[in-house]
């Protein structure tokens, strides 16, 4: 008797103890030191690797039998379908921002760039995972074409798919900006890249979760910095809800 | 008048505590105890996400998995409404508290010798007659060792092994082989593991072997006497049983 009295107590001391939480979370001193978990995995990630460790790559044989999609599944906006109707033969990936040269590229303009394929693992934030081939030219490759500065400290991906009526956007730095594998993909699994993955063009960028490989690019900005960026968190889900800019785990 | 004989010396007082748990030991108990707690709780917020674990190196909705858990209710998770960013939050802070807390630990107690002294398990402690002395022990809720009472009996002895030299250290290991950026810096991660499916349901496992560690470390606590129990762990000292008024 005393035993289920003093567990009870137990549970109910346990979900005190969880509502407290809650209340923890949103006094801004402590929820900054919870938000501070970001900068040190970030930086011990940083420090324990080799800034061109390549993420895993695979077999055709050990890839997703359905490689499944998430978030935007069709932008379907008049101007997003007019370039369906047109098969993306009129769609521009603009590149800017702090760059020497900035230039206008056409799908066939990636596709007659250097190519890099790669049979890699996507990890969705919510835990599933999915393994296919992707294709196009080195993200580092388009940068230097385009005689990036050095002053850039981010790249930002604006996309053709909106959230509330503003696009979608992601940045990454420039150590993932320049990784091998993180390239502007036009092709999955050896043909063009379907709506639901992001056609015409998405982002790989393998060392991080799912939600960093911004779909339907159309723009590509190298800036200083940040803020004033949507709301300045660094992508979309970063603004929204709190989402980790940093999402190498 | 005759010589009384001399009264005979009255036997020294036996031991009414001993000195049970070092600095390094309290410590490393309390952060857990916190630690515990938010990582459950977050994990299972995370697992909220996406419910279904599998094997092998992918796996997601047309893929088979192994188990579909259940929904897991908001008194059990942090933070109590889903918010998968948030739960991340706690789930990634704490886990650098977890793993420095675990090193911090096994240093320490590899130089006040709480390992060698507290946790090495004898080849004769595990012999099963002795193991099966221990579980009758128990089963008569008598927990402790009279011979060398500040010692842990070995049942206690081969729980605590088996948490911080197996449970943790997997939660750990399998909580960064799900991270793709130490994918690329460590590759046996998802080796040891046979995938990173694979590792995040090794990781579930774990977890549930964790939880149930508490719930058994707590029961006990309440069996053995939870005033005298916690006062240790908070002072170091531990009044002997004997010594405890009926």
């Amino acid at each position: 008797m005393t035993v289920v009295t003093r567990r009870t107590a137990l549970v109910g001391g346990a979900g005190l103890l969880l509502s407290g939480c809650d209340r923890l979370a949103d006094q801004p001193g402590f929820r900054k030191i919870l938000f501070s978990g970001e900068k040190i995995n970030l930086g011990l990630q940083r420090a324990l690797s080799n800034r061109g460790a390549l993420a895993p790559e695979f077999r055709s044989d050990q890839m997703s039998p359905v490689f499944r999609t998430n978030g935007t599944r069709n932008p379907n906006t008049p101007d997003y379908n007019a370039h369906v109707a047109g098969r993306f033969a009129d769609w521009r990936v603009q590149v800017g921002g702090l760059v020497d040269r900035p230039l206008s590229l056409g799908i066939p303009d990636l596709g007659a760039m250097p190519q890099r394929a790669q049979i890699t693992r996507h990890d969705c934030v919510e835990g599933w995972s999915a393994i296919g081939k992707w294709q196009g030219p080195m993200l580092g490759t388009v940068l230097k074409a385009a005689g990036v500065r050095s002053s850039a400290r981010y790249i930002v991906f604006t996309c053709a798919d909106l959230y509330n009526g503003a696009p979608y956007y992601e940045s990454i730095d420039m150590v993932d900006a320049f990784h091998p594998q993180t390239i502007l993909a036009w092709a999955m699994n050896d043909q063009r890249l379907s709506v639901g993955h992001g056609a015409p063009v998405r982002l790989r960028v393998e060392r991080q979760l799912g939600y960093k490989h911004a779909k339907y690019v159309a723009r590509v900005d190298a800036v200083a910095s940040l803020e004033g960026i949507g709301r300045g968190q660094g992508g979309y889900w970063e603004d929204a809800i709190g989402y980790d800019w940093y999402a190498g785990i | 008048m005759e010589e009384a004989a001399p009264a005979p010396e009255p036997p020294p007082p036996p031991a009414r505590t001993v000195y049970r748990h070092r600095l390094a030991t309290r410590l490393w108990h309390w952060v857990n105890a916190v630690t515990i707690v938010v990582m459950i709780g977050s994990g299972l917020t995370i697992l909220n996400a996406h419910p279904h674990l599998y094997w092998g190196r992918y796996g997601a909705n047309f893929d088979q998995p192994w188990l579909n858990t259940p929904h897991w209710p908001a008194w059990l998770t942090i933070p109590s409404s889903y918010n998968l960013a948030l739960a991340r939050r706690w789930h990634l802070t704490f886990a650098l508290v977890l793993g420095f807390g675990l090193l911090a630990f096994m240093i320490a107690s590899l130089i006040n010798r709480h390992f060698q002294r507290d946790l090495r398990i004898r080849a004769k402690e595990v012999a099963p007659r002795h193991l099966a002395a221990d579980a009758i022990a128990h089963a008569k809720f008598d927990f402790h060792n009279h011979d060398d009472p500040a010692a842990y009996n070995t049942l206690q002895k081969l729980s605590y092994v088996a948490t911080i030299f197996v449970l943790i250290p997997l939660m750990i290991l399998t909580g960064l082989a799900m991270s793709p950026a130490m994918d690329a810096a460590w590759p046996w991660l998802l080796d040891i593991f046979g995938g990173r499916q694979s590792a995040r349901s090794v990781h579930f496992i774990a977890a549930a072997l964790l939880a149930a560690f508490v719930v058994v470390h707590l029961t006990l606590v309440i069996l053995a006497g939870p005033v005298g129990e916690v006062m240790s762990m908070i002072t170091g000292r531990w009044k002997l049983p004997e010594a405890r008024e009926p």
